[in-house]
C-alpha cells in the first residue's frame, strides 16, 4: 500500500445492460491535493463518483480509502468514512432552515432525546465561519442563493467529517463572482487539510485550481497529469483523439432547399444572438458541452419556452411561435432530450402516443376512426421496425431504442418538415444508436431536415452534414462534415482557444 | 439463449395475467359480490330490487361519470355536491319560468361554476383541490342565501317523469339516464380527440403541452363537464323529490370520489375509465343494498364501507406494484 494516497481506485469496472461504463478504470488521489476528473459527457465520471459514493456496486475491482479496503454497501455509510459528496442538484429540503439542513439526519440531541437546536445552531455557525460565511443559520434553505446552497451542501459534509470532498461540475450554475468564492472556498478547505476531486469540463477552472488532472474517455482511464506540466493542447489531446468507427452511415442525401431559418434569436440569460438554417436533406449537429444553452435554444425555437428577440422563419417566411401547436401546425417536431418525463406519456400505448398530434386528421365529424388509427400505426411500426408486440402495448414496457422510436413516429405522423432531435440516442444501447442513425439518414433522403443536439463528439462529427458549437449561450463556430474532428469541435465548445 | 426466450415468455405471460386483471378486476369483484348477494338474501334478485338500486345508484353514477373526467387528467372536483345541490334550488326556485327553461338555466349555472373551477385551476394555479373546496362551501352559500336557508318545495311540472317516470312500468327513467350518461362518456373518452387528451393530460403534462396539447383547456373543459353532470343529477333529484335544498349535496363529493377510485381510475390521473366507474358504483350500490336487505344497522353500514373502498383500492395498488 502507498501511503502517498488517501483514495486508490483499482481496475473498476461496471456495466449497465447494453453499456460498459467503466472498464478497468484506476484513480488515485493523494492527500490534500484539488484533482480534476475530466472527460466529455458519459465519459464515465458520474459512475465512477457513484461508486465512489456506494450509491452503485461496482462488478469488480477494489477501493481503499486512507489505505483500508473501503467496501460500503450504501452511501451512508459512505459518508459517514468521510466521503462527501455534492452533486449538481442538491438535496436540500427547502422549508427547514439551514443549520437543520447541515445536521439532517445527524441531529445532536438532548438527554430528553429531543433536537438540541442550540447545540445544532451553534455548531452549524461554526462550520460555515470555517468556510469563511456569514449566515444566519436559522434562514430557511429556499431563500438562499445557489451559491449559497451549495455551500451549505459542503458544510453539510463537514458536519459528517469527511475528509475527501468531490464536488460534481460545481460551478455549471454559477454566476463569474460566485465561482470565485467557490474557489477561495476550495482553497480553504485545501488548506485545512481537505482532498477535493474536482470534476468539471471548463478547462481554464482546472488550471486555475487543480493540482493534478485525471482523464475518463469512453469508461476508460487515459492518464493522469500534474497541472503544471501541462496545457489545454494536451488535455484536449487525451479527452478526444479517437477514430471514427464506421458504424455511422456515410451516404449522405442530397440537400434541398433551406427549411428553417434562426435569426439573433435571444433569451436574456440563457442565449444570444443565435443563428443558424437548416436545409432539406441535411443533418445539423448542435453541439457543445452541457450548459451551454443548446437545449434552451430548440425549446424556444420549439415554442416551449419563450425568447426574448430573434426570428424564425420556415421556407423565408416568418412564423409567430408562442406556444409548441405553432411550431407544430408548421411542421416542426421536437424530440425530447428527456424521453419519459416529457416526449411519452408512458402509461399510455405505442398507437395513442404515436396519434396524439394526428388525431385532428384521423377523425370523422366527432369520432376518431379507429380503422385508420390502426392503419397508421401499423406503418409506422412497420417502417420503423418498432419492436411492440401489439399497437396497445403500454410504452412504459419498451427499450429505450424502441421507446425514442415511438417519439420519432408521433412527429413522421405529423408530418414534420424539421425534426429537432435533442440527446436522440441518450440511455440507448449500441445496436438500437445504430438503428437510429440508419433511420436519421432515410429520413433527409425522404427531404426531412434534422436538427441534433447531442453531447457525444463522436455521434456529432460521424452523423452531421454541418455542425455548429455554441459555449456558454453563444455560438462559438461552424464546422462543415469534412473539417470537423473532434479536437475542432472541442475547441469551440470549451469557448475556442487562442 | 434459449433460457432467455424462456423467461420473455413467462414475462409475458404475467403481464397479460396482471393487464387481464387490471381491465376486468373490479369486474370480477362485482360478480362475486353479486352472486354473495343472490346467496344471502331471497329478496335480491327480484326485478323490484335490482330496478331499486338502479334508481339509487343512478344520481350518484352521472355525477362519478363528470367525476371521472376530472381525475383522469389528475385533478380533484369538490365542489360537485354543492352543484347538484344549487341546481336543485335553481329548478324548484324558478318553477315559474316553466320545466325547461328552469332546468337549462340549473344546467347553464352549473357549467359556470364549472368554468370558474377550470379558470382558477388553470389561469389561477390553484391546486384543484383548494380551488373546488373553496367552490364548495362557497356555492352551498349561495344556495343558503337564494334559498332563505329553506328547503323550495315543488318542482316544476312537465319534467317530472325525469326523477320519477320508469319504462315499461319497471324500468327507472333515472337509470337510462345514467346509462346514456355513461354510454356518451364512454364514446368521448375513448373515441374522441378530448378523450385523448384528457388521458394525455393526466398521464404527462409537460410531455402533451410539447405534442401541442392546449393543456388548460383541457383541465377547464373537464371541471365543465364535471359540474354539468353534477347539475344534471340535481336536475333529476328536484324532479324525483319535488323539492331543492341547498345542503342536499353534502358528502356526495366524496361518495364519487370513491365510487371513481373503487372503479379503477387512479387518483394520479392518465388511467382508468368510465365503465370502470359504472362499476365501482354497482359495487358501492349493490353493497348498500344488501346491508339494508340484511338489516345491518346504518352505524355498521359505514364501517363496512370504509373498509369494502380500502379493500378495493389497496387490491389495485397491489397488482400496479407487482407489475413494477
Amino acid at each position: 500500500m502507498n501511503d502517498e494516497y488517501i483514495l486508490d481506485m483499482k481496475k473498476i469496472t461496471k456495466t449497465f445492460p447494453g453499456v460498459k461504463a467503466l472498464s478497468d478504470v484506476s484513480f488515485a488521489c493523494r492527500y490534500g491535493e484539488i484533482h480534476a476528473l475530466l472527460g466529455e459527457n458519459g465519459a464515465g465520471k458520474s459512475t465512477l463518483i457513484k461508486v465512489l459514493s456506494a450509491a452503485f456496486q461496482p462488478d469488480s475491482g477494489e477501493i481503499y480509502f486512507k489505505g483500508k479496503l473501503f467496501a460500503h454497501q450504501n452511501p451512508i455509510s459512505a459518508q459517514q468514512a468521510g466521503i462527501g459528496v455534492i452533486y449538481q442538484e442538491f438535496n436540500l429540503v427547502p422549508y427547514l432552515s439551514i443549520a437543520e439542513n447541515i445536521f439532517l439526519g445527524n441531529e445532536p440531541v438532548t438527554k430528553a432525546g429531543l433536537v438540541d437546536r442550540k447545540k445544532m445552531d451553534s455548531a452549524a455557525e461554526e462550520i460555515l465561519k470555517g468556510l469563511g460565511l456569514n449566515l444566519n443559520v436559522r434562514t430557511s434553505a429556499h431563500k438562499l442563493s445557489v451559491a449559497e446552497q451549495q455551500m451549505i451542501e459542503i458544510a453539510k459534509t463537514l458536519s459528517l467529517n469527511a475528509e475527501l470532498i468531490v464536488m460534481d461540475e460545481p460551478t455549471a450554475t454559477l454566476s463569474d463572482h460566485e465561482i470565485e468564492f467557490l474557489f477561495s472556498t476550495i482553497l480553504r478547505l485545501k488548506q485545512q487539510g481537505k482532498t477535493i476531486i474536482y470534476i468539471s469540463h471548463r478547462l481554464e477552472e482546472i488550471f486555475r485550481v487543480c493540482d493534478r488532472v485525471s482523464v475518463l474517455k469512453d469508461g476508460k482511464y487515459i492518464g493522469s497529469k500534474d497541472v503544471s506540466d501541462i496545457d489545454k493542447e494536451i488535455l484536449i489531446h487525451m479527452m478526444v483523439g479517437r477514430t471514427l468507427s464506421d458504424y455511422f452511415p456515410v451516404n449522405k442525401a442530397k440537400r434541398g432547399d433551406k427549411v428553417l431559418e434562426v435569426k439573433n434569436l435571444t433569451r436574456k440569460g440563457v442565449f444570444k444572438n443565435i443563428s443558424f438554417d437548416v436545409y432539406e436533406g441535411e443533418i445539423l449537429g448542435l453541439s457543445g458541452l452541457v450548459g451551454a444553452g443548446r437545449t434552451e435554444v430548440v425549446r424556444a425555437v420549439f415554442g416551449a419556452d419563450p425568447f426574448d428577440s430573434g426570428e424564425i422563419l420556415m421556407y423565408g417566411k416568418p412564423l409567430k411561435i408562442r406556444k409548441p401547436i405553432n411550431a407544430i401546425r408548421n411542421s416542426i417536431g421536437f424530440a425530447t432530450e428527456d424521453r419519459k418525463q416529457q416526449g411519452l406519456v408512458l402509461g399510455l400505448s405505442v398507437k395513442k402516443n404515436i396519434t396524439l398530434t394526428v388525431l385532428e386528421h384521423i377523425r370523422k365529424y366527432f369520432l376518431l376512426q379507429m380503422k385508420k388509427e390502426k392503419a397508421l400505426v401499423n406503418y409506422f411500426i412497420k417502417t420503423l421496425k418498432i419492436a411492440a408486440k401489439d399497437q396497445d402495448v403500454l410504452v412504459r414496457t419498451l427499450s429505450g431504442g424502441n421507446q425514442q422510436k415511438v417519439v420519432l413516429a408521433k412527429w413522421l405522423a405529423h408530418d414534420s418538415k424539421v425534426l429537432i432531435l435533442d440527446e436522440p440516442t441518450r440511455g440507448i444501447d449500441v445496436g438500437a444508436k445504430t438503428e437510429i442513425y440508419n433511420l436519421m439518414r432515410e429520413l433527409t433522403k425522404k427531404g426531412k431536415a434534422i436538427v441534433m443536439i447531442s453531447s457525444e463528439l463522436l455521434e456529432v462529427i460521424g452523423i452531421s452534414d454541418r455542425i455548429i458549437v455554441m459555449n456558454q449561450g453563444r455560438f462559438t463556430g461552424e464546422l462543415s462534415a469534412e473539417n470537423a474532428t473532434e479536437e475542432a469541435v472541442m475547441k469551440f465548445a470549451i469557448g475556442g482557444v487562442e | 439463449m434459449k433460457e432467455k426466450t424462456l423467461t420473455n415468455s413467462r414475462y409475458h405471460n404475467r403481464i397479460e395475467f396482471s393487464s387481464f386483471f387490471e381491465k376486468y378486476g373490479m369486474l370480477v369483484v362485482l360478480g362475486v359480490l353479486f352472486l354473495a348477494c343472490s346467496l344471502i338474501s331471497s329478496v335480491f334478485l327480484r326485478p323490484s330490487n335490482l330496478f331499486n338500486i338502479t334508481r339509487q345508484v343512478s344520481v350518484i353514477g352521472i355525477i362519478s361519470i363528470g367525476m371521472t373526467f376530472v381525475i383522469l387528467t389528475g385533478g380533484i372536483d369538490l365542489s360537485v355536491g354543492s352543484v347538484y345541490a344549487f341546481a336543485t334550488l335553481v329548478i324548484t326556485g324558478l318553477k315559474h319560468l316553466g320545466a325547461v327553461p328552469a332546468a337549462v338555466i340549473a344546467l347553464v349555472i352549473s357549467m359556470v361554476w364549472g368554468l370558474l373551477a377550470g379558470i382558477l385551476v388553470t389561469k389561477g394555479r390553484l391546486q384543484p383541490f383548494i380551488a373546488t373546496l373553496g367552490l364548495m362551501t362557497g356555492v352551498v352559500g349561495f344556495g343558503l342565501t337564494f334559498s332563505r336557508g329553506q328547503p323550495i318545495l315543488g318542482a316544476p311540472e312537465g319534467l317530472k317523469f325525469i326523477g320519477q317516470g320508469t319504462l315499461f312500468g319497471i324500468v327507472p327513467f333515472q337509470s337510462i339516464l345514467f346509462i346514456i350518461t355513461a354510454a356518451a362518456a364512454h364514446i368521448i373518452l375513448n373515441r374522441t380527440r378530448l378523450g385523448r387528451h384528457v388521458y394525455a393530460v393526466g398521464g404527462n403534462e409537460e410531455g402533451s403541452r410539447l405534442s401541442g396539447i392546449s393543456v388548460d383547456n383541457v383541465k377547464i373543459t373537464v371541471y365543465v363537464v364535471s359540474s354539468f353532470l353534477a347539475g344534471f343529477a340535481g336536475v333529476i333529484t328536484a324532479n324525483h323529490m319535488n323539492f331543492g335544498e341547498a345542503n342536499i349535496g353534502s358528502g356526495m363529493e366524496l361518495d364519487a370520489i370513491a365510487a371513481v377510485a373503487v372503479g379503477g381510475t387512479t387518483l394520479g390521473g392518465g388511467s382508468g375509465g368510465a365503465a370502470g366507474t359504472v362499476i365501482g358504483v354497482l359495487i358501492i350500490g349493490v353493497l348498500n343494498n344488501l346491508l339494508n336487505l340484511i338489516n345491518v344497522p346504518g352505524y355498521t353500514q359505514k364501517i363496512v364501507k370504509g373498509v369494502i373502498i380500502i379493500a378495493a383500492v389497496l387490491l389495485q395498488s397491489v397488482q400496479e406494484n407487482r407489475k413494477k
